[in-house]
């Protein structure tokens, strides 16, 4: 029995594709008269997911991946792009064709304690999507969310219960119910497991697995947890700064990660094994703002595989981790708030705590052996910190110490016999491989 | 080999934590709830200890213990003892209590928002600490405040510490908020879930920073979480809660490789990442209970598949796992073991174990 489901849930998969999304882009804040500078959520995304599939999502907070999942059930507008649902381009849906069609998909939030209502008794709150959609006639509803009650292993004598009367397992149970009262195809499943304890976090996934063998769901499954992930999905994409770095099949990306992203990534999460002695890179820093992105590839700043220039090669890893530090500092100084007053002094060409660079300049390069000719361009770049010209000096040492890195934007490399795709320059044939390249940092 | 070496100079050395027995309880209209029940551990000096539980399973409660910060209607019972470097914590007053908490103790919390006053500056919070314990006030308070920063791998510190909260990035709050623990040099660091609310690459960062921290400065680090991979990761020895009650200790690797009490194993099992390619995730039914009783009766039994009749009755003791010559210092409290003697022998040994305590508690 169990293996005929399974089997029927595998030729599912291989079905067509239901949701296309081409060169999505979701942008906040936009249309301010003056100095539109938007937060780019989402910028510029491509893929697609085949019916039946679980398509994984992950990527830090900020990525986009949240806007990604809520843009693709029309939560949110997107700004430009589309989103092909069995052929139909929903972001230009509206009115009761809109409606109409959000009943085929829903989504299941992350935080069970804030995404159910606390004032509705729990029949309620999974009956509410039957009620708007006017399905059938009360009574049905009301049998229908008995059922839907027992699908998600509750009990019927739940139905007059409150949320908090349930734990957090529980509440992410209805959470589900909910999602699935009118029969979707497609659900979003945004963090559905991440507010939960590890043995309950399990219940939650075999039961989403039980689910979509029996109801035939599709899933993107938006995560942060990488191992949830790996359990759960057949392919992944990994997100940065609203790009899509690496797509592909789930196993093949964990055993072999091409992008130079998803191998620090997966170096990143702790095992639960003390004995193991796997290589860990850390990045340094954090992810840039979303308003003020890097020009070229999203992960230039903190990319341990970036390209350097050819007439820096061999420069001492310190050195250069300083230099990218330095650079980083004055990205940050840009993105800071400034007041008023700061503003004033700053037109004025008075002190602020932004013009002091010689403090930071001792910090970093103090106890480094400074070549002459990098010596120089640090005090060009040193030189327009001071009379306030910010964007001035971070083009000097972009010009000076970037590379193709900086200055485009990667394209979308195949990579493997089953189409995995990465965004990487190093993919190029005149780079090495960023499997095959050792960070500096390790040298 | 040298574990065991490791292991004799641990049982030499005189611990720095030391707590016994310890019990807080919740005392409302409506139950008691003993949240920590008769926990025991010790911590040593440049040592790590985790703790790891699930939600609702004591952990903070016990860190919070330690750092008098139970507020009402919590309270430590009587028969409580924490002994930090040779004094007794539990009978120290308020004001006494204030000189210690932030001086020789210090605490980071879970979520760096919430413990940063959004209303100050960064560095004016640093200073406050560095100012109550140490009396430092003005540019050299500034100044101390800017190194501490610097020590937490801050860039651009001097600027960094006139700026509010909000204007540091999530990774570099909790440094922040580390430098402000450091700021009196503590001899006890108690991490309560310092990167769970970081993501993967940032937690990364954090955690190595502690370690470079702890070597520096030879601090004791009690690391409460409840990853595990977090856990293998930093701790030297893991105390594993369930319940308000610490059910297995052990040395970390020893504890990963042979989990002994049937929660742990479970706990284990239901790691997604331990079990690739297999087609259900192993679970453990049901939900952590809150204990509202004096147990007299396995907490875990109603999830736990090896229960036999006597774990309704017997509350079970902590006992050595191992015995032999080369036993490590790994105990569990579950009526399975220790597994040298027959069931029955071993709920005796547990039975009377518990009598003795009775005792010793009157």
């Amino acid at each position: 029995m169990s293996e005929q489901v399974q089997q029927e849930s595998v030729s599912v998969a291989t079905g067509e594709t239901l949701v296309e999304v081409n060169e999505l882009k979701t942008y906040y804040d936009e249309g301010a008269i003056l100095d539109s500078n938007p937060v780019k959520a989402v910028d510029g995304v491509n893929f697609e997911i085949k019916r039946g599939e679980t398509l994984g999502l992950v990527g830090e907070s900020g990525c986009g991946k949240t806007t990604l999942g809520r843009t693709l059930i029309q939560l949110e507008s997107a700004t430009s792009g589309e989103v092909l649902f069995d052929g139909t381009d929903v972001t230009e849906l509206s009115g009761a064709e809109l409606k109409n069609w959000r009943r085929n998909s829903q989504m299941v939030f992350q935080d069970p304690e804030s995404s159910l209502n606390d004032r509705m008794t729990v029949g309620e709150i999974i009956r509410e999507p039957l009620d708007v959609h006017d399905w059938n006639d009360p009574k049905e509803r009301r049998a229908r969310v008995r059922e839907l009650l027992d699908v998600v292993g509750l009990q019927p004598e739940h139905y007059y219960r409150y949320p908090h009367q349930f734990s957090g397992g529980q509440r992410q149970r209805i959470g589900i119910a909910r999602a699935l009262a009118l029969e979707p195809e497609f659900v979003v499943l945004d963090e559905p497991v991440s507010a939960l304890d590890v043995s309950v976090q399990a219940q939650i996934l075999n039961l989403l697995e039980d689910l979509q063998d029996e109801f035939g769901l599709t899933y993107l499954f938006i995560a942060h947890d990488l191992s949830v992930v790996r359990h759960i999905c057949d392919r992944v994409a990994v997100m940065y700064l609203g790009n899509v770095m690496e797509l592909g099949a789930t196993e093949e990306i964990f055993q072999d990660p091409k992008n130079p992203y998803t191998h620090s990534l997966l170096s990143a999460i702790p095992e639960p094994d003390p004995t193991s002695d796997k290589e860990r890179i850390t990045l340094r820093g954090t992810p840039p703002s979303p308003r003020d992105p890097p020009k070229g590839c999203p992960f230039t700043t903190r990319c341990p595989m970036k390209i350097r220039p050819e007439k820096y090669q061999n420069v001492d890893p310190d050195l250069w981790v300083a230099i990218e530090v330095f650079r980083e500092v004055l990205r940050e100084r840009s993105r800071a708030e400034k007041t008023l007053t700061e503003q004033a002094k700053e037109l004025l060409g008075m002190e602020t705590r932004f013009s002091d660079i010689g403090e930071i300049r001792r910090e970093l390069f103090g106890d480094l052996d400074v070549p002459r000719e990098v010596e120089a361009h640090l005090d060009r770049a040193a030189e327009h910190v001071k009379n306030n010209e910010d964007a001035e000096a971070r083009k000097v040492l972009r010009d000076e110490f970037g590379s193709i890195c900086d200055a485009e934007n990667p394209a979308n490399h195949v990579v493997s016999d089953s189409g995995r795709i990465s965004h990487c320059h190093r993919h190029l044939p005149e780079y090495t491989e960023p499997d095959e390249f050792t960070p500096y940092t390790e040298r | 080999m040298a574990q065991q070496e490791s292991a004799r100079v641990r049982a030499e050395e005189e611990p720095l934590l030391s707590v016994e027995n310890l019990q807080t309880a919740f005392f409302t209209d409506k139950e008691t709830i003993r949240a920590v029940d008769g926990v025991s551990f010790d911590i040593r000096r440049g040592e790590t200890v985790g703790i790891v539980g699930e939600s609702g399973s004591g952990k903070s409660v016990t860190a919070r213990s330690i750092m008098g910060l139970v507020d009402s209607p919590g309270r430590v019972l009587d028969g409580s003892s924490i002994r930090f470097d040779g004094e007794e914590l539990t009978d120290k007053t308020e004001e006494q209590y204030r000189g210690i908490r932030g001086g020789e103790i210090a605490m980071v919390f879970q979520d760096p928002l919430t413990s940063l006053n959004p209303v100050y500056t960064v560095g004016n919070q640093i200073k406050e600490a560095l100012r109550l314990h140490q009396g430092l006030r003005g540019a050299a308070a500034t100044e101390e405040a800017i190194e501490l920063l610097e020590a937490v791998g801050i860039p651009d510190a001097s600027r960094r510490v006139t700026e509010y909260p909000h204007e540091f990035s999530g990774g570099m709050r909790q440094r922040a908020v580390i430098a402000m623990a450091l700021a009196c040099d503590p001899e006890l660091l108690i991490c309560d879930e310092p990167t769970t609310a970081l993501d993967v690459t940032i937690q990364a960062q954090i955690l190595e920073l502690l370690d470079e921290l702890q070597e520096e400065r030879g601090l004791a680090i009690m690391f409460i979480t409840h990853d595990m991979g977090v856990i293998a990761e930093v701790s030297d020895r893991v105390n594993v809660m369930y319940a308000g009650e610490i059910v297995e200790s052990a040395p970390v690797e020893e504890l990963f490789e042979n989990p002994r009490h049937p929660y742990t194993q479970g706990l284990l099992r239901s790691i997604p990442g331990n079990q690739p390619g297999s087609e259900r995730l192993e679970t453990i039914e049901g939900d952590v209970p809150t204990p509202n009783e004096p147990a007299t009766y396995c907490r875990f039994e109603p999830r736990c598949p090896k229960a036999f009749e006597e774990c309704t009755r017997v509350h079970p003791a902590s006992v050595e796992v191992n015995t032999g010559v080369d036993a490590e210092d790994h105990s569990a409290a579950c009526l399975l073991y220790p597994e040298d003697v027959s069931q029955a022998e071993a709920v005796e040994l547990h039975e009377q174990r518990n009598s003795e305590r009775e005792v010793s508690e009157r």
